[in-house]
């Protein structure tokens, strides 16, 4: 399979800060890759990099077979972009908006409205075609905001974070018309702070942080880089995390977390069931109230923890304050 | 690389776009339209008895050229505000992602802000003519009052296009530009005749492009009585010459500079 995007030893500077250390990854035509990682670990700044709108200090990337600094020009005409903020003009309507982007596309009128209509209605906005976008909800214009980089029919797009800042509903929504042009054999790079979003949508995953990749693989390769399972349980005050902790210890294979806030342990296990009988016979001679216990295999949220030694969201202040990834690596504003 | 016909093209969409703002935002035409009417009946009204000119001429008639002048300048700021806002809304991203041209999004601003201006002065030309201004000169030299108010509005618009570009939030750059121009409009000879002015002050309103585009569209309305003296400094003496050479000047300048801050925007 031919890839539609390649990059190499990429690499940028804010100043002082290096908001890409050498940057590896291609994404095979027709597949989902998701790039995960906190805010700050460079994820937009690659993004912005292959949608040209960025120059590389380092290393070279190529999309479409083009390079995107030498054929900026020409990348541009095969790509879509969908930024973290719903970049749509909210004094034009649905349609406008549509439209317009369609003609900078260089898509003739009549070809213009015939796609946006068409995409109206596959992003079900068509009963607000005709209301300026201002009136629209934050999921409605993110639809809006991937119709309008799908309308020139992009062979690669770049979805940044798209449903950041979205309530779940709208968010599952937004997986569901994501998944639809996979189906069609759009190749998508997908950043996002969402594991499960990664799981649900990416064929394959690169992680980075800090600038630098930290794992690649699929979902499964990398749970399995993490190994075991887990034997996680909750307790009825936090005080006793200690004490339980203590207690399994023998049985972990790897640093058991605990989690004050949530009153839960997680502990890295081998064995199955036996170890679960013998993780409750232990506990029985531990003076804690157990208010839930068992087995889970490791998700995408272990796999960072492990990885990084922090949780994603440990790093990500709040989705609605998000800082641009750029930003807060140390750009000048 | 992009043809010009591929450039007029896309600068003509942003443009409409532009355009379809003002006509959903009425806050944007009120704006445009009341204020000048308000300038004009106040500096009509409360100046009008107490500024001494020379025989031969109403207050009226020394006045709108200037409040024409000091309104499009004004005008012009909106370019870098409306700039600073698409960039932080994301749309400059976006148009930059798309493969237009490179100075479309420009060149569309601009032109959609001269448009507003062109309103604004003949919104004000109307109020102006109700209050005692007239315009005593051949419809030819009337068009060139017009156009050279216009002209170096045109090019303030791209100077504003850098700042808004550079600045990046609205609210700033309507600030900063207010304390910047303000001032440039009121030492000149816009409201009062330069006579009155302290030497020092004076000096600097003769050679300020405000007034002299101010004095080339009193000219060309023929809203200086022949009775008026000469004026001693070559810029007012040659204002079309002076302001003409101002706005290529900030055109040769600003339009580079603008499309380069355009093409490095990273929001």
């Amino acid at each position: 399979m031919n890839n539609a995007v390649v990059v190499e030893g990429l690499v940028k500077r804010f100043g002082e800060n290096t908001a890409l250390g050498g940057v590896d990854l291609t994404v095979s035509e027709g597949t989902v890759l998701g790039l995960l990682g906190p805010n700050g670990a460079g994820k937009t700044t690659v993004v912005r990099i292959l949608s040209t709108l960025l120059r590389p200090d380092g290393g070279r990337a190529e999309v479409n077979g083009l390079d995107v600094v030498t054929q900026a020009g020409q990348v541009r005409a095969t790509i879509g972009l969908t930024g973290q903020y719903a970049a749509v003009d909210e004094y034009l309507t649905g349609r406008e908006n549509l439209e317009m982007v369609g003609r900078l596309y260089r898509l003739s009128g009549k070809e213009s409205r015939t796609r946006a209509g068409e995409l109206l209605e596959r992003f079900d906005l068509v009963d607000a075609a005709g209301r300026p976008a201002k009136t629209y909800s934050g999921g409605m214009r993110r639809r809006l905001d991937i119709a309008a980089s799908l309308i020139a029919r992009p062979r690669v797009l770049f979805l940044d974070e798209p449903t950041t800042g979205l309530d779940p509903r709208s968010r599952l929504g937004m997986w569901e018309f994501i998944a639809d042009l996979v189906h069609d054999g759009t190749t998508i790079l997908l950043t996002t702070q969402y594991l499960e979003e990664a799981d649900r949508l990416a064929d394959r995953m690169v992680v980075i942080d800090r600038g630098r990749v930290i794992a690649r693989g699929t979902a499964d390769e990398l749970k399995a880089q993490v190994g075991g399972e887990r034997l996680e349980l909750t307790v009825r005050t936090a005080e006793q995390l200690a004490a339980v902790g203590e207690a399994l210890r023998p049985l972990a294979h790897g640093e058991p977390q605990a989690d004050p806030q949530t009153r839960r342990l997680s502990v890295p296990v081998t064995g199955g069931t036996d170890t679960l009988a013998e993780a409750l016979r232990r506990l029985s001679g531990v003076r804690a109230e157990i208010l839930d216990i068992g087995l889970r295999r490791p998700d995408l949220d272990d796999v960072f923890l492990t990885l990084t030694g922090h949780s994603a969201e440990d790093a990500q202040p709040a989705a609605e304050t998000t800082e641009h990834d750029t930003v807060s690596a140390g750009a000048p504003r | 690389m992009t043809t010009l016909a591929e450039t007029v093209s896309d600068s003509i969409v942003i443009t409409r776009r532009n355009l379809i703002k003002v006509k959903r935002v009425p806050d944007l035409i009120v704006a445009a339209t009341l204020s000048p009417i308000m300038f004009v009946v106040l500096f009509r009204y409360v100046f009008g008895g107490a500024i001494e000119l020379p025989d031969g001429i109403t207050y009226a008639e020394f006045l709108l050229p200037g409040i024409f002048a000091q309104t499009v300048i004004f005008g012009s700021t909106i370019t870098g505000a409306s700039l600073a806002d698409d960039m932080q809304k994301g749309l400059i991203d976006r148009f930059r992602s798309l493969p237009m041209s490179r100075s479309a999004v420009l060149i569309g601003r601009t032109v959609a802000d001269l448009g507003l201006n062109a309103f604004s002065i003949m919104v004000m030309a109307v109020t102006g003519l109700l209050v005692g201004w007239r315009i005593n000169s051949s419809i030819a030299e009337a068009i060139g009052g017009f156009l050279i108010l216009l002209v170096f509005a045109y090019a303030i618009s791209w100077l504003m296009a850098l700042v808004g570009l550079l600045v990046r939030t609205p609210e700033v750059v309507n600030n900063a530009s207010f304390i910047v121009i303000f001032p440039l409009t009121f030492v000149a000879n816009t409201f009062v005749p330069l006579e009155s002015f302290p030497t020092a002050l004076r000096r600097f309103a003769e050679w300020n492009p405000v007034s002299t585009v101010t004095q080339a569209s009193r000219e060309l309305f023929g809203n200086i009585p022949a009775s008026a003296p000469e004026p001693a400094a070559w810029s007012l003496q040659n204002p079309v010459l002076y302001t003409l050479l101002w706005a290529v000047a900030i055109l040769a300048v600003f339009i580079p500079l603008s499309v380069r801050a355009y093409l490095r925007s990273t929001r």
